[in-house]
């Protein structure tokens, strides 16, 4: 028998709490230093886990093809969410919409490790994102800028992303938001205590997080990058500025030899400080994915403009 | 510690969280794997935490379609997914045999030890809510594993169990090396 507590749900026979805050943080923490692969079948998931991917991305369409097709985006149909869940013995992660708690509910009712609230879907909440402290399941979310990831980590998201600029296959917006981050949470470190009451307002951050932050040095929760990463040295170069792992979109199945990009994906991620390691895996991996340059991109085309 | 040459340098060595298939992917690709083997069959001080115990064990059920690497020492059966997923995982209260106060403990989608051999010492169990009661920590001469996350929980009484382990370990190895 459960029972609903503050912070996750408590078992009366055993005592065992589920759905705790540290419990939900926990499990970003054992991805740290992975590579998450964004997979649209079980036999995409199969390649993915083989070339040593710690989380897959359950899908219907990559971003790419997201960006494309245009229309309405919405939460995968279950049936691909159990199918792949099926097929691997790593984590499986899904996306909801923005705002959008009944896919989350879904998406917990099917026993998904991770839910990404996620601005590559149409949102469904123009105001608002979900509370989530009200499950079980912990959630990603995305940001571009310090007072973001915040706004989400009060809102219970227990890892946060950059959003960078999804089915781009172009690195410089995953750039621009993780420099933004990591150069805030720099400056706020050198803050007095007064300061920071100044600053939580003017990014409209609660100041115990902003505290939170500024104390620890960096944010209070595990940060990957994501966002346009196509190549080994995209994710090395978003190791080096600072980031805890990496996610990769479209960057991987729109490649022209995705098993192996995959793998030197992940190699590149381990031994992102080692120029020879990383010269050694990016040799011969085929056509990256062609990509998009962001000035012929609209503003209204942008994903990362969505989220509050 | 990335590379074989590094392990030269240690006293022990500490296999944390993580995914467990990663790990040996990782491992493989780089050569470590026999290194790794040398140093658990030498004697030397290693502990493994949730995937860290995964790969210490003789045997694994639940793995990966096509298996995955064992660097193996540890004489028991480990479930890889023994608690299921996120959902289930959880935080509880630990009675370690010999300790006054209960270790408070993080699983996150753990293992579970089926099988112990023995030469293995049980050092903590926990019962599921149907009464069934696996092995969470063991530890058996130079190998500890847990199948929660001392680094989560924060009780250092672990980190100073393996410490000590090293200790001893180094004493041995001076020993050795003497007249």
């Amino acid at each position: 028998m459960e029972t609903m507590e503050k912070n996750g749900y408590i078992n009366s026979s055993n005592g065992a709490r589920t759905g705790t805050y540290t419990v939900k943080a926990g499990l970003a923490q054992m991805l740290k230093g992975g590579v998450i692969m964004d997979v649209v079948t079980p036999e995409q998931a199969r390649i993915a886990e083989e070339a040593g991917a710690c989380a897959v991305m359950a899908l219907e369409r990559v971003p790419a093809d997201i960006r494309k097709e245009g229309g309405v985006s919405r939460m995968s149909d279950p049936q691909v969410i159990r199918a792949i869940k099926e097929a691997v013995t790593i984590p499986v992660m899904a996306k909801a919409r923005i705002g959008h708690f009944v896919e989350a509910q879904i998406l917990e009712a099917l026993g998904i490790d991770y839910i990404d609230e996620s601005e590559v879907l149409t949102p469904a909440d123009e105001n608002n994102h979900i509370d989530k402290h009200n499950f079980t399941v912990p959630f990603v979310c995305g940001c571009r800028n310090l007072g973001e990831a915040l706004r989400r980590i009060a809102e219970g998201a227990a890892m946060i992303r950059t959003k960078g600029e999804a089915g781009t296959g172009n690195v410089v917006e995953a750039v621009r938001h993780a420099r933004s981050v990591l150069g805030e949470v720099r400056r706020i470190s050198t803050m007095s205590a007064d300061e920071r009451y100044a600053y939580a307002r003017d990014i409209q951050a609660p100041v115990e997080l902003v505290n939170e932050t500024a104390t620890l040095g960096r944010l209070p929760v595990v940060n990957f990058a994501a966002g346009g990463v196509a190549t080994p040295a995209d994710a090395a170069l978003m190791m080096q500025l600072g980031l805890d792992g990496v996610f990769v979109g479209s960057g991987i199945f729109k490649s022209g030899a995705p098993a192996k990009r995959a793998h030197a994906i992940v190699q590149a991620v381990t031994h992102f400080n080692d120029a020879e390691v990383l010269a050694e895996v990016s040799e011969d991996l085929g056509e990256p994915m062609v990509g998009i340059n962001l000035d012929t991109l609209s503003e209204p085309e942008k994903m990362a403009h969505r989220g509050w | 510690m990335r590379r074989a040459d590094q392990l030269g340098k240690l006293d022990g060595l500490i296999i944390p969280g993580g995914e467990s298939t990663t790990m040996g992917l990782v491992a493989e690709r780089w050569g470590l794997v026999n290194p790794l083997r040398r140093w658990v069959s030498q004697g030397r001080p290693v502990w493994g935490t949730c995937a860290g115990l995964i790969l210490l064990a003789d045997r694994a059920t639940g793995q990966k379609r096509d298996g995955q690497p064992l660097l193996g020492g540890l004489n028991v059966s480990v479930d890889r997914n023994f608690f299921g997923s996120q959902r289930d995982s959880f935080e509880a209260e630990l009675e370690v045999a010999g300790w006054d106060a209960p270790s408070p403990a993080v699983f996150i989608r753990a293992p579970a030890v089926i099988e112990t051999g023995p030469d293995v010492e049980v050092l903590a169990e926990w019962t599921d809510p149907d009464g069934n009661a696996v092995q969470v920590a063991v530890r058996q001469s130079h190998i500890l594993g847990t199948a929660f996350h001392p680094e989560l929980s924060g009780d250092l009484r672990w980190h100073r169990l393996f410490l000590n382990m090293v200790e001893a370990g180094a004493a041995t190895q001076v020993n050795r090396s003497g007249p």
